[in-house]
């Protein structure tokens, strides 16, 4: 799928084919490596205890709708990398608020997809597998493996956005 | 053999057994017979239960959402076809599910085990194994539809409480009476076709405890006997555990809207603006004699909250949640809520009113966004 602010104007046929038979293409966006970096460094410590290999090398892709960012990534056994711009296996779109609240377990994936806010483009079922591994995963546990007491920030943002 | 015929001799016996009790307890004291379970079963009968809060856990952190906010009991499955919520990455192992029951006992709250599908010929085993687990770990209840698993739990584990799940599709006290009496069922999950004139006359001809549903996705009205989703991606509820599993689901944007395919065929699109349901076939808009419209079934969620007053008039033993494909949030919005309903027409049935709040916070959950009253209401008799 393409998103339509990635549209290109139509490229001259034969360096179309020429960039179409390059094995990888290369561009991997500075907003993908820093996602993958952050996700190293926060989520991987308490997700890596769990059966990932099922999904080793599929890659996603996260477009946060309202700042039209997309994010590209895959998981392996050392953890996330990230991908060049390109179809991915799965795409998620929704908010960065929703994104946000989704993270912090304040709202239900189906009740956003029920009201439009999030969509699940591509392989079903590795969206649904993904996302219920990580309904599987302890918010408390997770916070305390988080570095340099991230974890109580989580916790804490996710106690004070449930009281207003 | 012993508890089996015990649980049909007690069946006959009035609810109000506080009195002679200690007797029968003291007389299977010398007779060596195992108490534990005779003592839960005189409880129950002496102080039958009254709407229990049974909500759905797809996971842990489900489980303890629940029984954090209030449910009396949760319902949960194994991870594999052995229950009709077989998605991806969802469900329980022996350590989760070890944790999920040690959580809840703790705080006194009953897990029940959904083993709701149909076995196969060729991987029965798998539901035997199922059933073990359940009574090893130490579940409440087993939800069990399939007679023949019946027969093996309560020949395997006579203690085992049996629940007959809505899968199991009994509407009438002749079929209800029927599995109690064959297999010592002691609850019975309705269906979601009955009015409650019709529950109520199930009620009025039989001692086994009857659960209805409260609230969450409804299904087409053959539950345990569909088709459709084998019709159109060869998996069905009943033996995969799945009705459209995500391997058959595809949602694509597109300029005329979003469009949801069942192994191909598509089954609906949504303008911008409108609320999407579930991807099911039942759910799907289809042209019917040049008319393009939810030719089978509405996408909306059954609400009965504005019903609780009758149904604790009734003496309905259980309200359950649907939703074990959903996240501990939903889980911990809806418990809330209705524990909170729960509550307020126990302590006074004739005041009893929904509160706005709580309808704006289950309609904001619900599939499709629109609540019904679904069958219940319905004037049939």
């Amino acid at each position: 799928m393409m998103l339509p602010a990635m549209q290109l104007p139509a490229m001259p046929q034969p360096l179309a084919r020429l960039v179409a038979n390059i094995p990888a293409w290369p561009l991997v966006t500075p907003a993908s490596h820093a996602f993958a970096l952050a996700a190293n460094l926060v989520a991987w410590p308490s997700l890596r205890e769990m059966d990932w290999t099922q999904i080793h090398g599929r890659r996603f892709c996260v477009q946060i709708r309202d700042i039209s960012l997309s994010l590209h990534f895959s998981l392996h056994a050392n953890g996330f990398r990230a991908e060049r711009t390109a179809p991915a296996d799965v795409t998620f779109t929704a908010t960065s608020a929703d994104f946000a609240r989704l993270a912090l377990r304040l709202e239900d994936p189906d009740t956003l997809f029920f009201n439009r806010r999030l969509l699940i483009e591509g392989d079903t079922d590795l969206g649904l597998g993904v996302k219920n591994m990580l309904d599987a995963v302890e918010l408390e546990t997770a916070a305390a493996k988080m570095p340099a007491g991230m974890g109580r920030v989580v916790l804490l943002l996710r106690r004070l956005t449930t009281q207003s | 053999m012993y508890f089996a015929d015990l649980h049909t001799a007690f069946a006959s016996i009035e609810h109000n057994l506080g009195g002679i009790k200690h007797l029968i307890l003291d007389k299977l004291k010398d007779m060596k017979v195992c108490l534990a379970p005779v003592k839960n079963l005189l409880d129950d009968m002496s102080n039958p239960p009254l709407l229990e809060l049974i909500c759905p856990a797809g996971s842990l952190p489900a489980l303890k959402a629940a029984v954090d906010n209030g449910a009396d009991g949760v319902y949960l499955g194994l991870k594999d076809n052995t229950n009709a919520r077989n998605f991806s990455g969802l469900n329980f192992d022996e350590k989760s599910l070890t944790e999920g029951i040690r959580y809840a006992h703790t705080k006194k709250r009953k897990v029940l085990m959904a083993l709701n599908t149909y076995p196969q010929p060729a991987t029965l085993s798998r539901w035997h194994q199922a059933v073990d687990t359940a009574a090893s770990l130490g579940v409440d209840a087993i939800i069990l539809a399939d007679p023949g698993l019946m027969a093996y739990a309560r020949k395997t584990h006579p203690q085992l409480r049996l629940h007959l799940s809505v899968q199991g599709s009994a509407t009438s006290y002749e079929a209800v009476n029927f599995y109690r009496e064959r297999f010592g069922i002691q609850r019975a999950v309705l269906p979601r076709v009955l009015s409650l004139a019709q529950v109520e006359n199930v009620i009025e001809n039989t001692d086994v405890e009857i659960e209805l549903f409260g609230f969450g996705g409804l299904c087409v009205m053959v539950e345990g006997r569909c088709l459709l989703s084998s019709y159109a991606c060869g998996d069905s509820p009943n033996t995969f555990g799945a009705c459209s599993p995500g391997h058959a689901v595809r949602w694509e944007q597109t300029p005329k809207g979003m469009e949801t395919r069942l192994n191909g065929v598509l089954i609906d699109r949504y303008a911008d603006n409108e609320k999407a349901g579930y991807p099911t076939l039942c759910k799907g808009r289809f042209e019917v004699q040049g008319e393009t419209y939810y030719a089978l079934e509405e996408p909306t969620s059954l609400n009965s909250m504005d019903m609780l007053p009758e149904m604790a008039r009734l003496g309905i033993a259980a309200i359950k949640i649907e939703g074990r494909q959903r996240s501990p949030a939903y889980v911990a919005q809806v418990t809330q809520v209705w524990r909170a309903a729960i509550d307020a027409v126990k302590k006074d049935r004739a005041t009893f009113k929904a509160q706005p709040a709580w309808q704006t916070a289950l309609a904001k959950v619900s599939e499709g966004s629109m609540n019904t009253l679904g069958a219940y209401y319905r004037p049939w008799k």
